[in-house]
This record gives C-alpha cells, structure tokens and sequence, in this order.
C-alpha cells in the first residue's frame, strides 16, 4: 500500500507516492535528492539528521514521511537565504565549529531552534539544548561557541 | 617566517559542510544502482549448518543473494594482517564466512536490492542455522586452561607473545627498590562511534575492465593495495579508491574491512553501481573497536620517590580475528611507551595477544599511547599517595630534564624534544594549582568529595620511520608522498597521500605551501584521497599527517623554488647567487634589487613555455617527494581536572579542565584547539561513560547508542586549552602530532581526580568507566557507604 505525501521541502512543493513506513529522513535524500541531511544512528540517539518541520526541529530518522504530509520542511540546505549564509552558518564557520562535518547539519538546525527559543542562549543553555545531538569530533566546545556567537550577534 | 603558518586561517573545506554539501560515500547515487545489506551473525560462535536464501532472492526487487561461497568461488581472498610481530599466529579471515561464526556481527549472507528496504527485508528472509559453540570474551580468561578455542588451529587462543625494555635492569630496580606500588587494572574496550557509520560504493566498466570503489577509509592507498593483492584481485592499474568526505575516523576507518570487497565484488558480479551504508548497529558490531587491555603492574622506587624500574604485564584482546594494524598497537605502540615522561632506568614489558569470540580490536584515537599512559600515571598517583606526597611535585622531581634530549628510554623510543617541567609549570599556572588544593581542603572540611587529578603525558606520533616499522612488524613503509603541481598561470594543486576526515589539510596544507612558495594560499588547492589523482600515500593516522605529510610537501615545495630561482636567474641574465627568491611575494630577483624582479606566475609560464629556459633543463613545473621521517615525533601534555563527585547520586561533575600541550610548531592554532579539545572530551568519555561490553556468551551489550553512551555537550562545563612549543629537531616543519595528546591525557587526569575526590572514603581504585554505579559499588566495598 503506498501513500501520497504533499509537502514543502525549502519553499518547494514536492509531491510523492511512499510506504507508510519511509521515513522521512530517507524521503529527503533518495526522493528529493537532498543528502545534507545525514544518518548517524538507527536509535534517535544523534541528531545528525534534525531538520525543521513547521518551524520545530525533528529528527528527520523519527518521522515517517507521511506524517510530514502537509508540512513545510526546512533542511541545511534552505538555510541559506539570497543574501548567502545563513547567520548561524556563518558563525560556525567563524568559530570552528566544525571538523569532519557530519554532524554540522543537525547541529544547525537544533542551534536554530535553540536560539529561537532563546536568543540569548548562554554556554551551559546551549550545552543543554545540544542534550540530543552528538558530535564525536569537537568536543562541542567550538559548537558551543557557534551558538552562543551567533545568539549574541541578533542571530 | 610565512604569512600563514602559525595563524589561524578559517578552513577552506567548511563552506560545503555548513551548507550541506558535504561528500560523503552515503550520498554517491547512480542511475540502477543497487543497494547491497548484510546478514549478520546474532551469535558469537557457532557452526552454521543450513543456510537458505530462497526466499530472500524469490523477493520482488531483490536482484541477487550471496553466500560466502559464492564470494570464496568468486576468487575472494581472506582479509590480511599487515602487521605481524615474530610468531604471529593469524587465523582466517573470509570476506563472508562459510561454515563458522566468530562474533556477533560476522558476515554470513548478501543481498542486492532496488532500495535499502527491499535490502533490509530480504536479509531478514535468509534463514540461518547455527549450532552454537562455546565462546570467550576476555582477553586474560581466553589464555585459561580448558578455555573454548576461537580457532581450533590456534590452541591457546594466543596471537602473539611480545615484550621490550630492559629486564635485568628492571629486576635489579625491584630486588633494591625502597617502596613498590602495584596495581591490577582493566584497559576497557572502547567503541570508536565516527559520526558517519562506514559505507562503500563501487562502479564496474565492464568495457574497461575497471572498478571504482568509494569508500570510507582514512588510507584510500593502501586500501587499494590490500584490494587489489589480496581480497578483490584487480590490478592496482584498473583499480581506483577514493575516499571522499569522511565523517570522523578515530582510526576505525584505517582497517580493510570486509565490505570494501564486497561492494565491488556484487557491482562486477551483477554489472550494476553498487552501494552499503552501514547501519549504527552494524557500526557498533563491526567496525575495529579500541583498548580492552588487562594489566598487572608495579612501579619501583626509592624513598626520595625516584622512580627506578617499572614492570608491566598486559593481556590484550584482539578480537576473534586480526584486524588489519592490531598486533602493532599492545606492542610498540603501548610498551614502547611505559617509561612515561620520566626517568626510569628499569622499565620491562610483555603482552599476551589474545583472540576471542568478540569484535577485533585495533587502533582507536591514541591507540597502545592512551593504555600507556593511564596505567603509569595511575601508578605515579598510587606512589604519590604511598610516598605523602604532592602527585605533581613527584611528578616534577622525576620528569626528563630538558636538557637531556634526545632522551633514550630503555623500551626503544628516542625521544626528540620536550621540556615537561615547564610544561606542568604551565598547567600549575594555569589551573592555579595551589589554589585548587586550598578549595579542595575546604571543601574536604565542609564533607564534600572534591578532587584534583594531575597528568603528565608522552605520545609517539607520526609515525614511522619505515626501516624501524618494519623491523617490528610492519608489511608496509610509512612514510609520505607529496606533490607540488605549479600550473602555468601559478595557481598550484597540491597532492598529498594524507587523508582529512575532519582534521582540515586542505587548509593547514595550503598553508605551508603558500608559504614555501610565497603564493596567495587562495591560489593553492589541496587534493587527497583519490588513487586516481594522487600517485600513492600511506593516510592518515597516528597524527602523522603534518609531520611526515607536510614534510612531503615542503621537499617537493623546495624542489619547485629551486627551479623557480634557476629560471629566474637565467631570465634575468644573472648568475643563479646573485638572485634570491623572495618567499614573502614568491618573486625572483636580483639581489638589492626587489623591483626588477619576475613574479611566480611569471616563472611558472615559462617553465611551461620552454622558449627561454637554461641549458639542458626540462620544462613543466611539477614535484613529488616521496618524505621518510627520521624518528617518531614526541608531543606531550599537563593535564589538570578538578571533580566533584555528588555523595548522593555519586555522579561525578567536572568543575575545571585545563590542558597544556606541546606539539611542537603549530602551523594553525584554531585547529590545532580543536583537535586538543575534542581528543580531551573523547578521553574523558572513556574515563566516565564509555564502555564496549559483552556479556559471557559474546553478546554485545553496548551495540547502539541507546547504550554505549558517548560524551554529550553538558558533560564538561568548557576547556581551557594552552600549548607550550618544543619544535621537533628532525622535521622540517617542526611540527609534532596533535591528533591525539588529549585522549591520551584526559582519562588519568579524569580519574587522577576522581580517585582523588573519593580518597577520604578509602577508595584506591575503580575500573573504568567512572559510572556512579560503580563508584557507589566501590564506596561500599569500601566500607563507607554514606
């Protein structure tokens, strides 16, 4: 049985035919072709593949494609805007914020989301908010800087 | 002194990974590929006595199934050991098994499909008997009496036996010695967790006969070597490996794993791309896992607290098979490192290589240095507390002197420069030592569990000289390639058999050759991990990419000046030393005249036009090096952390961390930190959260990451990071490794403090990690349960 899903992926509206049990991390990088979104884990434990959905960040590898139907999806890829990087982008650039870049593009979207919440996010808020990504090569220290960088500066 | 090196240049490579666009083996699609899925073992050892694959290859969209036969019949060698120490015993080890399990996680069965879930599905459908057998997973019981035998062949389970130093100097060093400390502790196994799980892809031109195989690998070359010689069989010419974006190795992704041979295998076999992305379970049962060491020691002193001999015996778990580098690292690199960053005239070590019913285990960030170093400086605080003394004061009174570098330890390593005084003078400074301890004694008034946890550590890295590698073991040379591509118009491409899997060559690289070129370093491009566009190179591991990779660079890069100067000489109609190369504007001039010059770009066109280029010289613009580095490179550290450990959930919470490093010259401080604080949080990972188990019957207890738990970003509340820099004599770039002082120096200093805080409760010693499970079991063996 294959299901319609009808959704906005960064602006665009994408329209697919599915099994329920796709996920939606898969929908994004063999349907609509957008691998920034990568898979560390099978147990929702890395958050490499947190993208926002209706504005919130998902792990993208907890949500079945059809539940995304009707949603607007936003990946690392539809960060950026016309003007080029995206704020946060550009301060983990600055900060160092990144070595193998596995994890940078669901550290981006949770650190979007954390500075959402809390613009002015301190070190130990963005230590906290960072609870469910992993990164195994920074030690988070520059991650943490990133956020904390980018929060101070208006995001 | 060059525009770049030594400052802190925003990487090159970032743009792509900030925005998604990072190359990783994951992302490579092509039109009809298929999509391979393994079926693993889910015992740790058993005889298989039935294996039907019907239903799996009757399945819509599965193209083709395989067993380990098919792959045996297909002409798949068994997968080598490259590092084989005298009377090495080394068991079989198939692509795909046939008749025999020999850890959870062993390959039995392989599926093609049209996608990953018709792949996973199909896998599920292969039906597997087993019979099963008796297993062993620890590294000492395997060596037991009647314990079951991984390999029949081999019946004592025993790989190897090794040992070094000097044993009559060290027996000497216990018959005289004033006081001796023991300790009896467990080295835990550790699973290495890269972000990016492992995953191959490979492409067969049938009409060519050639194979391109993408795979996740920190040494794409030396990859292709094992593939072509001895696991795939195609020829180097018609094999190309490349290694794109990798996402984080630890070491993990130097080993041939068995994948790399099947996914070109399946793509010649069915004539389609191929392609396997592991899953994190199939990471965690498969890739090489780290440490799992056994070990009884004791240090010899006199009663001033000289240290006089050091006698060591370690058991070490290889796994059930011999991954590719795994007899090297409980042997010369974990003995050759027992005499610490101190003197000791009697330092005496063996190893017992073991094999068990468990994942193999090899390298991992650190790799033999981290085993060294916990155990010496657990043993430098136990004499600390023997002797009443201040652990870091006995420290310095038995640290190496500067002045006696080279130093030569009596378990082989000379060591190159170092002034570990200063170095722990620094983190005293730092940290203010003094201060902490007065915090720590109030604290200890007030009834809290406050610790301090000193260190001071060596590491070998960049390895090796290729002579002394293969005297101890190695089937290959470790030294690097470089090349130097000036084009016509000046922009350079630069070659290096070193791999970055998130280490930024292609920023620190440009940097030196800018600057021996003195060129924009925007016009200088770094190109690795491609057989195909590199003509060879050993990778990246051991910290060795600066030392013996940079190195290569700057030999090819002076043979570019050379050239460069000869041309500009002779265009400038004057003799070669009356003009000078100027390596700030990379222009060619005569001496005392900067304005008649000829700029690079210049020069560079004519080495290429060849109308007007000194008698008898070739033309082009293009140098290979091919740099075996003298000696190892002799980084160390000074550690300080400063815990609390919670009295009623016995959690423990590090307060302060200060670091202090040497590594020699630093060609790009911002990156050299951030490889200083990430080894730091994995080290500390090990010492409070991180464990590889198994239980008796060789289940994997920690196989995702719902259990084995790598450090998260509120474990530490920040880093405090400082270097000092004793440039390394025998490199040109001065550079020592930077990859892996932290890890090796963040988990004694980790449970230096810990044991420190826990001392008024009588605890002496608890295994690692630091769990407070186990610190409330230790605290109430100690009979002071709260």
């Amino acid at each position: 049985m294959r299901h319609r899903v009808c959704l906005t992926v960064n602006g665009k509206a994408e329209e697919f035919d599915v099994e329920p049990r796709l996920l939606l991390c898969h929908l994004l990088r063999a349907y609509v072709g957008l691998t920034g979104t990568n898979i560390g884990c099978d147990t929702s434990q890395c958050g490499s593949c947190t993208v926002l959905m209706d504005g919130k960040a998902v792990k993208s590898c907890t949500v079945l494609a059809v539940q995304a139907d009707g949603c607007e999806v936003t990946t690392i890829e539809g960060l950026a805007g016309a003007d080029g990087l995206h704020p946060i982008q550009q301060s983990f650039w600055d900060n160092h914020g990144l070595q193998c870049g596995f994890c940078t593009p669901g550290m981006i979207m949770t650190a979007v989301e954390i500075l959402d919440r809390s613009p002015g996010a301190t070190d130990a808020d963005v230590r906290h908010g960072l609870e469910g990504n992993i990164c195994r090569c920074t030690g988070y220290e520059n991650i943490v800087k990133s956020i904390v960088a980018a929060g101070a500066r208006g995001n | 002194m060059g525009r770049y090196v030594g400052t802190s240049v925003k990487r090159v490579e970032d743009p792509r990974f900030i925005q998604g666009k990072g190359r990783y083996v994951a992302n490579i699609q092509f039109p009809d590929m298929v999509h391979v899925a393994i079926k693993r073992s889910p015992e740790a050892h058993a005889r298989i006595t039935r294996i039907d694959t019907s239903a799996a290859a009757a399945m819509d969209g599965v193209v083709a199934v395989f067993t380990g036969q098919d792959f045996k019949d297909g002409g798949c060698g068994s997968l080598p050991c490259g590092w084989l120490v005298p009377d090495t015993k080394v068991p079989d080890r198939p692509i795909v098994v046939t008749d025999r399990v020999c850890h959870v996680g062993d390959s039995v069965a392989v599926v093609a499909a049209r996608t990953p879930y018709i792949a996973a599905d199909a896998v599920e459908a292969i039906e597997v008997d087993y019979e099963p057998l008796p297993t062993v997973v620890d590294a000492r019981g395997a060596m037991d009496e009647g314990a079951p035998l991984v390999h029949a062949e081999i019946d004592d389970n025993v790989s190897y036996h090794w040992a070094l130093g000097d044993q009559e100097a060290c027996e000497k060093a216990f018959a005289e010695a004033d006081e001796v400390v023991e300790v009896e502790l467990v080295n835990q196994r550790l699973i290495p967790t890269a972000m990016e799980p492992r995953a191959a892809a490979a492409q067969w031109d049938a009409a060519s006969e050639e194979m391109t195989v993408w795979t996740t690998s920190q040494n794409p070359h030396p990859i292709r070597l094992l593939l072509s010689a001895f696991t795939l069989g195609i020829p180097e010419s018609k094999l190309r490996v490349i290694s794109p974006d990798v996402g984080g190795g630890f070491g993990s992704k130097i080993f041939h794993y068995p994948e790399e041979v099947i996914v070109p295998w399946v793509a010649r076999e069915i004539g389609r791309p191929a392609r396997w992305v592991a899953t994190r379970t199939e990471s965690q049962m498969t890739d090489s896992q780290g440490r799992d060491h056994v070990t009884v020691a004791r240090l010899a002193m006199t009663s001033d607290g000289t240290f006089t001999g050091l006698d060591v015996e370690t058991w070490a778990n290889q796994g059930a098979y011999l991954s590719t580098f795994a007899p090297l690292i409980p042997t010369a690199l974990y003995i050759t490192l027992l005499s610490g960053n101190y003197k000791m005239p009697g330092v005496f070590g063996k190893v017992h290589g073991t094999l068990t019913n468990t994942v193999p285990v090899d390298a991992y960030r650190g790799a033999g240095r981290p085993e060294a170093a916990y155990l010496v400086e657990r043993l430098v605080d136990l004499a600390a507390t023997r002797l009443g003394r201040d652990p870091l004061e006995l420290r310095r009174h038995n640290a190496i002197p500067k002045d006696d570098f080279p130093y030569q330890t009596p378990v082989a390593f000379l060591y190159d420069s170092g002034d570990y005084d200063r170095l722990m003078a620094t983190a005293a400074d730092n940290a203010d030592y003094a201060g902490m301890r007065a915090a720590q004694a109030e604290a200890r008034a007030e009834g809290e569990l406050r610790g301090v946890g000193v260190v001071c550590c060596i590491e070998a890295s960049g390895p090796a000289p290729s002579a002394v590698a293969g005297s101890l073991g190695s089937a290959v040379g470790f030294w690097e390639s470089g090349e130097v591509r000036v084009h016509p118009t000046g922009q350079v491409s630069v070659f290096t058999g070193s791999h970055a899997h998130g280490q930024g060559h292609e920023t620190t690289l440009a940097q030196v050759v800018a600057d021996e070129l003195g060129v924009p370093i925007e016009s200088v491009e770094v190109v690795h991990g491609d057989t195909g566009r590199v003509n060879f190179g050993m990778g990246t591991y051991g910290s060795r990419s600066a030392c013996v990779g940079g190195s290569a660079l700057v030999r090819s890069a002076e043979k570019v000046r050379a050239k460069v100067l000869e041309i500009g000489a002779h265009l400038l109609e004057a003799a070669e030393e009356d003009v000078v190369y100027d390596r700030e504007t990379g222009r060619v001039h005569v001496k005392g005249s900067p304005e008649s010059g000829k700029d690079f770009g210049e020069l560079a066109f004519a080495a290429y036009t060849a109308h007007n280029l000194p008698e008898g010289m070739e033309p082009g613009l293009n140098f290979v090096s091919f740099y075996d580095p003298a000696n190892f490179t002799f980084p160390a550290s000074s550690h300080i952390c400063e815990v609390e450990v919670c009295p009623d959930t016995w959690e423990v919470r590090i307060l302060r961390y200060v670091a202090v490093d040497d590594v020699g010259k630093v060609i790009n401080p911002m990156i050299v930190e951030g490889q200083i604080q990430g080894g730091i949080v994995q080290g500390v990972g090990q010492a409070l959260t991180e464990i590889g188990s198994y239980s008796d019957d060789g289940q994997l207890l920690s196989g995702s990451l719902l259990e084995y738990a790598v450090p998260r970003a509120d474990l530490l509340p920040g880093i405090e990071v400082d270097r000092i820099e004793t440039p390394s004599p025998h490199n040109p770039l001065g550079v020592k490794g930077a990859g892996e002082m932290g890890t090796i120096a963040a988990t004694p200093a980790v449970a230096n403090a810990v044991l420190d805080a826990l001392a008024p409760l009588g605890v002496t010693h608890i295994e690692l990690p630091l769990t407070p499970e186990r610190i409330w079991r230790a605290v109430q063996a100690a009979g002071n349960g709260a």
